[in-house]
């Protein structure tokens, strides 16, 4: 029952053209960034890192540059695909074949999620092939890319269940897209207000989405970090199943 | 109690109420339906008759009361309850960016038809409801009417006991509306069906039960065989080239009153003989020239005028 809403979701996002568009909007900027670092690296550093002993290689410098500006990329994204999960079915009515079906609420909220993170996992994919490709003529530090690829995923996953609470929240789309960038963006930028308060620093650099990628994103798999993205989703899914069972009790 | 041995209520409500904030929009509503039956739901503008609807189909929480479908209750056992369910909202939950077919195949997903048998039953739905010509278009690019009828599609595609139809001929043309009457007349049949309409000879040529709801309150309860008395015609106008003798009229057996009119006389009678045949032998025996002679039916929208209105500062004393 889940995939089957899942699956209505996604071929719904790639009959209007909203999918396609983000998919090569994103893919043109990040082969941009790819291909800007890719010839930084091979102009100016290679010459200059091979003097050094142990020196950051390619994935360092090519690689990691490119997944650091996909988080900013699907920052903006990710709230325009998620604004009309459910927002948009509220305002059109067609919220009610759901709830009028024999399917229980966390199936829909679920269902939904899993639809969007399905394209945005094939963003992911796609983009990845990009320093992906670099293995055709170099070695790749595997284990790094791993890490960082999945760094990416899970963070893309918090993202978009931020976007399914707040699209329950409201029936106009754009409203649940300007709330869900704000609330990521604020949990982004968290622990920059970490540093001017000491008392806080632990707390908010704790709640900060940013650092726990970060860690991942210089190969360094913490399973704490997995864990801090698992609960974020698990908790901000839960709060869409309960928002959306409140709709029946009052309107 | 009775209604969840008996296997034939299928859809049972217990003093429902729903407060929105200060407003009752629903107040100590009480239904049964069983197998076989169509209720129409007859109520003017905001009486309440969508928000009982989306209660019974799950879409609303009641604030007291409670709602059985066949025995299950909708709040403790929802998935039973709306398995047995078809409900099509006032305006219909489809999506546009979808063909005929694929929105149907989703529908049928989500009431757990599934594999095999998820084809003929997408097939059944679009025979009954005449969109086998449609099939492949985009529901986006589909007129009114045909959306309309993609809706009801939706709501009987996995067979379910009960249909819960809001204005199901809304935006149809006069052939549509007697092809859904008659659709709603089959389901009827082995189903449990409640529609709501503002259309009152729809109520008349569709159901065998009529509730009238009126602020929220049932006001008239009566099946259609008691309000086939209740609407027997009890007068008839007669049209004359010369005026009529009154007194002539009014010894003929069964014959109450006559009033004289400028073109004849009008005649009330009891409600269960008419004593046209009579009346008409009298004018032509005594040469007055008979032109017309015309029933005056008391109408389904009368009694809903009578009640909707005159109801009104009653509900307020009480």
């Amino acid at each position: 029952m889940v995939w089957h809403i899942a699956w209505r979701e996604l071929r719904t996002l790639f009959l209007s053209p909203l999918a396609w568009c983000t998919l090569a909007v994103a893919q043109f900027l990040l082969a941009f960034v790819f291909l800007g670092q890719l010839e930084y690296f091979i102009a100016t550093l290679q010459p200059q890192l091979l003097a050094i002993e142990g020196a950051p290689g390619v994935t360092d410098l090519v690689a990691m540059p490119v997944l650091g500006s996909a988080t900013m990329v699907l920052l903006l994204i990710v709230p325009l695909l998620s604004m009309r999960l459910i927002a948009e079915e509220r305002r059109t009515g067609t919220l009610k074949l759901l709830m009028s079906a024999p399917v229980s609420v966390h199936q829909i909220v679920i269902g939904k999620y899993l639809g969007l993170l399905l394209l945005l996992l094939l963003m992911i994919g796609m983009v990845m092939l990009m320093p992906l490709s670099l293995a055709l003529g170099t070695s790749l530090d595997w284990g790094k890319l791993a890490a960082a690829a999945l760094g990416l995923a899970l963070m893309v996953g918090a993202f978009a269940a931020a976007g399914v609470f707040m699209s329950t929240l409201t029936s106009q789309p754009v409203v649940a897209a300007v709330s869900t960038f704000g609330l990521l963006l604020l949990l982004l930028i968290l622990d920059w207000a970490g540093s001017m308060d000491a008392r806080f620093t632990e707390l908010f650099s704790y709640l900060s989405l940013q650092r726990h990628s970060q860690a991942m994103q210089s190969g360094n798999f913490n399973s704490a970090d997995v864990v801090y993205y698992l609960l974020f989703i698990t908790a901000f899914l839960g709060l869409a199943v309960r928002r959306l069972e409140a709709d029946r009790l009052q309107r | 109690m009775t209604s969840a041995t008996d296997p034939d209520i299928l859809v049972s409500v217990e003093q429902l109420y729903r407060w929105y904030g200060e407003h009752c929009a629903v107040r100590d509503l009480t239904l049964e339906l069983r197998r076989g039956q169509v209720l129409g739901l007859l109520g003017p503008n905001g009486a309440g008759k969508s928000t009982t609807m989306g209660i019974i189909s799950g879409n609303l929480a009641p604030s007291s009361g409670r709602v059985r479908i066949a025995g299950h209750d909708i709040l403790d056992a929802p998935n039973e309850a709306k398995a047995l369910l078809g409900y099509l909202p006032e305006v219909p939950p489809v999506y546009p960016e979808l063909t005929v077919d694929e929105y149907l195949d989703y529908a049928a997903g989500l009431h757990h038809v599934t594999g095999r048998d998820r084809k003929p039953a997408r097939q059944r739905a679009k025979d009954r409801c005449g969109l086998t010509e449609v099939g492949g278009r985009l529901i986006g690019n589909l007129s009114k009417g045909f959306r309309q009828r993609v809706g009801i599609a939706q709501s009987i595609i996995h067979n379910p006991l009960v249909v819960i139809l809001d204005e199901p001929t809304v935006g149809l043309d006069p052939i549509q509306i007697r092809e859904i009457r008659m659709l709603i007349k089959e389901l009827g049949q082995d189903h449990a069906v409640i529609l709501s309409t503002h259309i009152l000879p729809e109520v008349l040529a569709t159901c065998t039960d009529v509730k009238i709801i009126n602020r929220g309150a049932l006001v008239f309860s009566e099946s259609m065989a008691e309000i086939g008395d209740r609407l027997r015609d009890t007068s008839f106008l007669v049209q004359t080239e010369r005026s009529v003798n009154a007194s002539v009229l009014e010894s003929i057996p069964g014959v109450e009153a006559v009033e004289a009119t400028d073109t004849g006389a009008r005649i009330r009678h009891q409600a269960a003989a008419s004593p046209a045949a009579d009346v008409a032998r009298a004018i032509v025996e005594n040469g007055w020239g008979l032109l017309e002679l015309t029933p005056e039916r008391k109408t389904l929208e009368q009694v809903f005028v009578d009640l909707t209105t005159a109801d009104t500062t009653h509900t307020e004393a009480a």
